[in-house]
């Protein structure tokens, strides 16, 4: 059964591992890159960003991203599972309420809110995309274990599971595609954000583009924003072959 | 034996069981019926403890059952709904297993058991484990419900309206394969219905309930032949009579039938039925006695021609399942204006007729004691 649905993974996913190869390709060789910038840009001197390597500013971006992102998730699930239990109910709206707010409330505040008290750099912005990306996944969390049929909560009951095995055994694995839709969502959104990071010291792609931004260079703004729009992109499939290999 | 004592069920201020006492003995089919909002479904939630009473006590075999932990005693109470609630995320061998993996059996034992219930509902083990419950068709799945409720051989089952939702037709073979399966098992069942006809059939006593109160429980028979009061006898409606012949399985009625093979000399047989007078009409049956239709004695062409002297044509709509009541036998025959008709096994051979006049002999008894 496992192997089964591995190899349905790799099958459905042969793009994406075509995507990756090519992705993987461009980050270490930079000729590509030089040959299409300078075709785009005549006019300009330098069209690759020279303080640091794409490969690094990659590793600083995925680090961003997957701690900010394993955060979310975690504390997404969590909360989105504790409010549809019968203790937690009544918290239903507060959670609610308080991820909207994180949601809508404006990343770059964040950042220059969070830096007084936690400094430059990396924790701020894995603050920021914590609070920013955590709403996809409760919301999700909580659509998804609202969505099971209430007989099948009876029948998983009456049949003598307790609360913890009716969670673990029916409601989490009937609800799991709709709860890794918004991981996906919460994820993929998060590494278009951490560009911000670049703001604060952070590192990650957000440099090349800033420092377009600062020098009017679009050759670097390019660079940046076409990796992470790959990352993004591959980010997604991936994800979303799990999606669909679950129930 | 359940032994339900003055139990009291209420939802905020309406009272959904009022000081019920009911006795459900072992081995015995207990049809718990009524208008809706009576309280059937909730008398059964209280009896596994997904509901609690306000009062009264539930005893099994003589133990409380507020001394249990209310899962374990649910994993040993059979338990099935109208929905059926098969897992939709389990393969139909899971869906199976969920009650003994719940009870840590090993692996043998649970395979050992998954197939025996699949014997017993008489679906193939190998072409059904490994499908999903949206592959099976509305009865499949009812009787994966019921293989799953039976799967730790509990000695109580409790049936929420289980047929339900299935069709007419599936629902009758769903009951006869039910009776069946029961009259192996013995299991103490408690079988919630809103269709009289479902309890009389199925039912060694009935509850009728009206309003959170028992008002008759008895036999099927009793409560066709007596009702208690005025609300029984609109229940069970002036057709009675009528309901009372689902009572009777066709299987114990049917006579002997008197048969000729095509294989056989057909005139020689048909000459000596003419002679003897009894009977007029044969039944015809080919090579591995199946039915192929009614021959009349009398108005045969000589030499006998199959195509001039079978009724063919509408030989399927005379014919009744072995697994039939007499309730259906009696329908058909006024549907079909005959006063005789064949019935036949799974697979469709002949065995047995029946008449009007067996069916007459019991509606006398039945008038009788009325």
């Amino acid at each position: 059964m496992l192997t089964s649905s591995l190899k349905r993974i790799v099958r459905r996913s042969a793009g994406t591992i075509l995507l990756a190869g090519v992705f993987l390709y461009l980050v270490f060789d930079m000729h590509p890159w030089n040959i299409f910038l300078r075709a785009l840009f005549p006019e300009e001197t330098e069209w690759i960003y020279p303080r640091a390597m794409l490969i690094e500013l990659v590793g600083e971006h995925l680090l961003l991203v997957a701690i900010s992102s394993v955060l979310a998730v975690m504390a997404g699930i969590g909360s989105g599972i504790f409010v549809t239990r019968r203790t937690g109910r009544a918290y239903l709206q507060t959670i609610n309420d308080l991820t909207s707010l994180a949601q809508t409330f404006p990343p770059v505040a964040i950042l220059a809110l969070a830096v007084p008290f936690i400094g430059f750099g990396f924790k701020p912005t894995v603050a920021a995309l914590f609070l920013y990306s955590i709403l996809p996944v409760v919301r999700n969390t909580i659509s998804g274990i609202e969505a099971v049929p209430t007989h099948l909560i009876e029948a998983a009951s009456g049949m003598g599971m307790t609360r913890r095995q009716i969670l673990f055994k029916v409601e989490i694995p009937l609800a799991l595609k709709v709860i890794m839709a918004g991981v996906r969502m919460s994820v993929v959104m998060n590494i278009g954000t951490a560009t911000l990071g670049a703001i604060v010291g952070a590192g990650g792609l957000g440099v090349p583009i800033i420092s377009g931004l600062v020098r009017q260079n679009p050759a670097f703004v390019l660079e940046g924003a076409l990796t992470v729009c790959l990352l993004a992109v591959i980010t997604d499939r991936l994800i979303a072959g799990i999606e669909d290999s679950s129930f | 034996m359940i032994h339900i004592r003055n139990v009291t069920k209420r939802y905020g201020t309406s009272i959904a069981v009022d000081d019920i006492s009911l006795e459900i003995p072992t081995g015995e089919i207990c049809c718990l019926i009524g208008p809706s909002g009576c309280g059937k479904s909730t008398l059964v939630k209280l009896i596994n403890r997904m509901l609690e009473p306000e009062g009264g006590r539930i005893l099994i075999d003589g133990k409380d059952t507020r001394d249990f932990q209310p899962e374990l005693l649910r994993r040993h109470i059979g338990y099935v709904i109208q929905n059926v609630g098969l897992f939709p995320h389990m393969t139909v061998a899971e869906n199976i297993a969920v009650v003994p993996q719940l009870l840590s059996w090993n692996r043998e034992k649970i395979e050992g058991r998954t197939e025996g219930l699949f014997r017993l509902m008489r679906m193939e083990p190998n072409q059904y484990r490994d499908k999903y419950p949206r592959e099976l068709s509305g009865g499949e799945a009812q009787r994966i419900g019921v293989a799953r409720a039976l799967a730790s051989d509990p000695a109580i089952l409790l049936m929420d309206e289980p047929f339900g939702a299935v069709d007419p037709l599936n629902r009758e073979a769903l009951q006869a394969e039910f009776m069946k399966i029961q009259s192996d098992l013995k299991k103490t069942v408690v079988f919630v219905t809103h269709d009289l006809d479902e309890a009389i059939r199925l039912g060694d006593r009935i509850a009728l309930m009206r309003a959170g109160r028992i008002v008759q429980y008895d036999t099927p028979e009793e409560i066709l032949a007596h009702p208690k009061d005025r609300f029984v006898s609109d229940f069970v409606g002036a057709d009675r009579a009528l309901k009372r012949l689902s009572r009777f399985p066709v299987s114990e009625f049917m006579k002997e039938p008197v048969v000729v093979k095509v294989t056989d000399d057909v005139d020689a047989f048909l000459a000596k039925i003419r002679e003897e007078g009894k009977t007029r009409f044969v039944w015809l049956l080919d090579e591995q006695d199946r039915l192929i239709g009614p021959v009349d004695s009398r108005h045969v062409h000589r030499p006998f021609n199959r195509e001039e002297d079978v009724m063919e044509a509408n030989c399927p709509a005379i014919t009744v399942r072995n697994s039939a009541t007499l309730r259906e036998v009696l329908s058909r025959m006024l549907g079909q204006g005959v006063k005789t008709i064949p019935v036949i096994d799974d697979d469709s051979r002949l065995v047995g007729e029946i008449s009007i006049g067996e069916i007459e002999k019991v509606t006398e008894e039945a008038a009788f004691e009325c």
